[in-house]
């Protein structure tokens, strides 16, 4: 790439963020501003950590084109459709599970012949116009033991799309009854897509229903000394399977991962693992407090993304469990990862110092991937979510002062009470006060916004309106969210990394991750292909507008 | 044979309504197309889209939420015209149902009838662009059922009877081409142009879906008809509708002929010789002169490879799947080629693909091949087992049956995502089917050189 004519940091700190914020809401229509004014935010943390608020998992404003899907997506995309073994079938018209058809790139490794993987089908009632007069329960029931007699899964779950709930049709009797008829498991999730105002609504409809149906059906203990949940980790190309070997190498027992390269059976003996470590907070926060509550596992926040955040992970659950052989395993591990880590790290570094990055995805990556680019010396200028909610900007502490609108209000909340025989604290009451003392925390999640500089830009559910305007005044060295934002970022001349499904990419958790990603963006940032824009015929100076290659 | 008969789908082999539907919104010049709807399914169309294309695809939504399910979402819907107005300057806003507002019965024209007025009333500047609205349940019908409900629609609504602007010009046709590629549209432009006819296409996606890098980046990609053209296609010389199950059918075409007595051509996707000759003579009959040279020359040619191909592809036996018409037009072309389809699927259902397949295989096989309306991916498997097909021509969901049956997949029409290139595949006239040839006899020669463990170096 030619060298910046101008200093980064000068031109960056000739752009006023406010004066930008204001700029940006003022071309709404007077209301729809006002409430994109509470979801755009200059950051500001004080010396008390006090952090600013943010307006967030509030209803997209029709018309504007957001990056957000529906809860359908969110339970039976994001949260079930990872687990090979289970038989995901959709309840309603093709459309809905057609697109939710292999589009996420979550990868599963069967262990051998026997060994289930459903994750290449697509299953449907594809209803008609009769279903939708007369209802859609018979077919469901017959598609359910099409499902059954065809496969034999181990269990078949149904998924409600928008039609669905709106025709009456009960899928939880449904699968009550061929549960019944069939001897299998089978459950249902009411996740029509207008329910709640995202996918969000989705994952938390997907834990409850995987809380209430399957985990805990299965006592078996496990062979392990350290034995733990990974909880929000997807696999999207692969990123699970490293964090496994990781795992593997430290003398880690991964009991069951929600989801990436999951089973059924898995998820029906979590409940014996003495600790759960959160990777995304937003999609699976609830089934971590729940088993809480029900079976006495405490939960830790973690995060793989990052070779520095890797490493500080796994000491983390090492000192959780006061072990000194594995602390020092750990310690080891570490050493010898960092190694080639630190090598990559640094030539990688030597070219993208200083270059700036946004990041406008989910519920997690938005903030996990901003370690990343920090190890390289790159600065995340702006971030938001897509579908996440205030405590993933501001941290846990804001929880009891979150209102709860009506359509938040539409998603069960289960109430759980302690297992009677399967409840157990992992930990005495002086072990929790020794760890406590040594400054460990549990439930430990401060946000995204407590780990941005001042002056950065955050926003929830950004328009792409806006995103064109933010690339257009910060022309940032690479843009980070979906494939629906990326062709039309790099039409603008910025190179866009997609971090729901990495590209064709991955993995880019753990040490093999870090190494991959920062290869990636080193590849990405400093290319000349955007040079090739200009013909060399085009000297007319009004198409000449500047670009971050200049 | 063991019977497959399902009420449910397992790997579907069609996509839903509202997705064609928007497809066809975006061939018009400054079009943005909205659903009104959750805002799921805007967001999957979308990502479904770009996923072939490679370009941006914007699909605005009313954002309905559990309340409006229940009372109704017409106030978000025009909330949603009004952002996308002030937003996107939008030229033209095509309006399509989903599940959900049909489901609840939300009536479309009449909201939009609604918003209209109150524009005007309260003097709105600027004025409302044309307002196109759809009906597209996906629980009857597929993406194709959607494409031409939305192309139809445009036509309806904005060439009212005594409507019709005259730009006394040049002579000019109507090519209504369905859902093919931008590469397509391209090259059928040329076409027509070499036959010193105008052209208004009806929707043109071959600038919108695959737009160049420019220096200048517009929220509304350029291209697409213009609306301008629209409100002229009353006065062209004749209309060319692609689609043999369309035939009959109240399309676009039949409009335009019925309010401006515009002859109607209904003819097959030009996939072939003889389909290909038909969208020729068309034109000459439209233009009143003869095919130019150039165009002699390249079917010339493609006649000559026709030769030259045979002794690999004769008897070969094919599976062919897809949207109907796409199917009834690759068959009529490899029944030329002396490949034996034995198999010819789609997911649509339109009672119209077994008679059309019929006609085009007619003379050249003869019984014509087994034919599949309504078929999903677990059908077709089901059926390849007694089929032993060597090939299979289609879109990249048969990607995992190509590889059970380890028989090569020649990847046409929509969506490929797999590959690389799919907006710029080219499948229509004398050119499109010497590629289409090449493909399939290479496909075939490179499986025959990779089974053999003889030196196979020379063919
Ligand atoms: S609800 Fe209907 S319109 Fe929406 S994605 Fe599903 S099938 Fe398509
Ligand atoms: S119909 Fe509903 S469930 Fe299906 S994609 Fe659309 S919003 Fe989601």
């Amino acid at each position: 790439m030619a060298p910046s004519k101008i200093d980064p940091a000068i031109e960056i700190e000739a752009i006023d963020p406010g004066a930008l914020k204001a700029e940006l809401v003022a071309k709404y229509p007077t209301k729809v501003g006002r409430k994109r004014a509470k979801q755009i935010v200059v950051n500001r943390v004080d010396e008390c950590a006090d952090i600013p608020e943010i307006g967030a998992n509030s209803r997209t404003i029709p018309g504007i084109i957001t990056q957000r899907g529906c809860s359908y997506a969110g339970c039976k995309g994001v949260v079930l459709g990872p687990t090979r073994d289970i038989i995901n079938l959709t309840h309603g018209p093709i459309g809905c599970g057609f697109y939710s058809w292999l589009t996420r790139r979550n990868q599963t490794k069967p262990k051998g012949e026997g060994d289930a993987n459903f994750i290449p089908y697509c299953f449907s009632t594809d209803l008609h116009d009769e279903d939708i007069v007369f209802g859609g329960e018979k077919k469901l029931k017959a598609a359910i033991r099409e499902a059954y007699e065809t496969f034999k899964p181990k269990a078949i779950s149904i998924f409600s799309t928008c039609p669905v709930g709106l025709i009456g049709d009960d899928v939880h009797s449904v699968a009550r009854e061929m549960k019944a008829e069939l001897g299998i498991n089978i459950f249902g999730f009411s996740c029509e897509g207008y329910k709640g105002v995202s996918q969000s609504a989705g994952h938390h409809i997907a834990n409850n229903g995987i809380f209430k149906h399957v985990i805990g059906l299965d006592d078996t203990a496990r062979e392990g000394k350290f034995k733990i949940n990974m909880l929000g980790e997807y696999n999207i190309g692969g990123d699970a399977f490293e964090i496994e070997r990781i795992m593997d190498n430290a003398g880690i027992t991964l009991i069951s991962t929600f989801s990436g390269n999951s089973t059924y059976d898995s998820f029906t003996n979590a409940h014996t693992a003495d600790l759960n470590t959160v990777m995304c907070h937003r999609s699976i926060n609830y089934v971590a407090e729940m088993m809480e509550k029900k079976y006495g596992i405490p939960w830790i926040k973690v995060n793989f993304v990052g070779a520095a955040s890797t490493a500080k992970s796994l000491r983390k659950i090492a000192s959780y469990f006061e072990d000194e052989e594995l602390i020092e395993r750990v310690e080891s591990i570490v050493a010898e990862e960092m190694v080639e880590v630190e090598k990559v790290r640094l030539d990688v570094k030597a070219r993208c110092e200083g270059k700036l990055a946004m990041l406008f995805v989910g519920g997690s990556r938005a903030h996990h991937y901003q370690d990343l680019f920090r190890e390289i010396g790159m600065k995340t200028i702006a971030a938001g979510y897509e579908f996440a909610h205030r405590d993933d900007y501001e941290g846990r502490a804001v929880l009891p002062d979150i209102k709860v609108d009506a359509d938040s209000r539409n998603i069960e909340e289960l109430d759980i009470e302690p297992d009677p025989e399967r409840f157990s604290p992992r930990k005495s009451e002086e072990a929790l006060e020794r760890l406590k003392e040594k400054g460990f925390r549990f439930k430990d999640y401060d946000g995204m916004m407590a780990e941005m500089e001042n002056g950065t830009l955050v926003i929830d559910d950004i328009s792409q309106y806006e995103t064109e305007k933010l690339i257009e005044i910060y022309k940032p060295a690479i843009f980070c969210a979906g494939i629906k934002e990326k062709y039309a970022v790099q039409k603008q001349g910025i190179p866009m990394k997609q971090l729901h499904n990495y590209d064709s990419g991955g993995p880019y958790a753990g040490f093999k991750g870090a190494v991959n990603f920062w290869q990636e963006i080193d590849r990405m940032v400093n290319t000349k292909i955007w040079s090739y824009l200009k013909a060399p015929w085009q000297k007319a100076p009004e198409l000449s507008a500047t670009y971050a290659w200049e | 044979m063991e019977r497959v008969d399902y009420v449910s789908t397992t790997n579907g082999c069609k996509l839903c309504k509202p997705l064609g539907a928007c497809l066809a919104f975006r061939g018009i010049e400054g079009a943005v197309p909205m659903l009104h709807g959750s805002q799921g399914c805007a967001t999957y169309m979308r990502r479904y889209i770009i996923s072939h294309f490679r370009e941006p695809m914007d699909i605005a939504s009313s954002s309905l939420g559990e309340k409006h399910a229940v009372y109704g979402g017409g106030a978000n819907l025009k909330q949603g015209l009004k952002n996308i107005m002030n937003k996107y300057g939008a030229g033209l806003i095509g309006v399509a149902t989903t599940c959900l507002t049909e489901t609840i019965g939300d009536d479309v024209p009449m909201i939009i009838r609604e918003f209209r007025k109150e524009m005007e009333e309260a003097g709105n500047a600027p004025p409302a662009p044309p307002l196109v609205c759809v009906s597209t349940p996906s629980y009857s019908g597929t993406h194709m059922e959607g494409f031409h409900a939305a192309v139809r629609a445009v036509v309806d609504q904005l060439c009212a009877k005594g409507s019709l602007v005259e730009d006394g010009e040049s002579k000019f046709v109507n090519l209504l081409p369905g859902f093919i590629s931008p590469e397509d549209l391209r090259y059928l432009k040329e076409i027509v142009e070499d036959f010193d006819l105008g052209c208004v296409m009806l929707p043109d996606i071959s600038d919108t879906l695959d737009g160049p890098a420019l220096e200048d980046y517009g929220k509304i990609p350029a291209g697409g008809t213009p609306v301008s053209d629209i409100k002229r296609m009353g006065g062209a010389a004749a209309s060319l509708e692609f689609g043999h199950t369309l035939a009959e059918k109240p399309t676009a075409g039949a409009i335009l002929l019925e309010r401006f007595n515009v002859s109607l051509h209904p003819l097959g996707i030009p996939i072939g010789l003889r389909e290909t000759d038909a969208f020729f003579s068309a034109l000459e009959e439209a233009s009143g002169r003869p095919a130019p040279e150039r165009h002699e020359l390249e079917r010339g040619r493609l006649v000559d490879s026709y030769v030259d191909a045979h002794k690999y592809l004769f008897g070969k036996r094919a599976v062919v799947y897809g949207e109907e018409d796409l199917v009834i037009a690759l068959t009529a072309f490899l029944v030329e080629i002396g490949i034996k389809p034995v198999l010819c699927a789609s997911g649509g259902k339109s009672g119209r693909m077994k008679s059309c397949i019929e006609t085009v295989t007619s003379g050249l096989l003869e019984t014509p091949p087994m034919v599949e309306e309504g078929a999903d991916f677990y059908k077709i498997e089901k059926l390849c087992e007694d089929l032993s097909p060597d090939l299979l021509v289609g879109h990249s969901k048969g990607y995992r049956l190509s590889k059970k049956l380890d028989a090569p997949l020649i990847r046409v029409g929509f969506p490929i995502h797999d590959r690389f290139g799919g907006q710029r595949t080219l499948h229509v006239g004398y050119r499109g089917t010497q590629r289409l040839l090449d493909r399939i006899v290479n496909a075939i020669l490179e499986k025959n050189q990779e089974d053999s463990n003889l030196g196979y170096a020379y063919m």
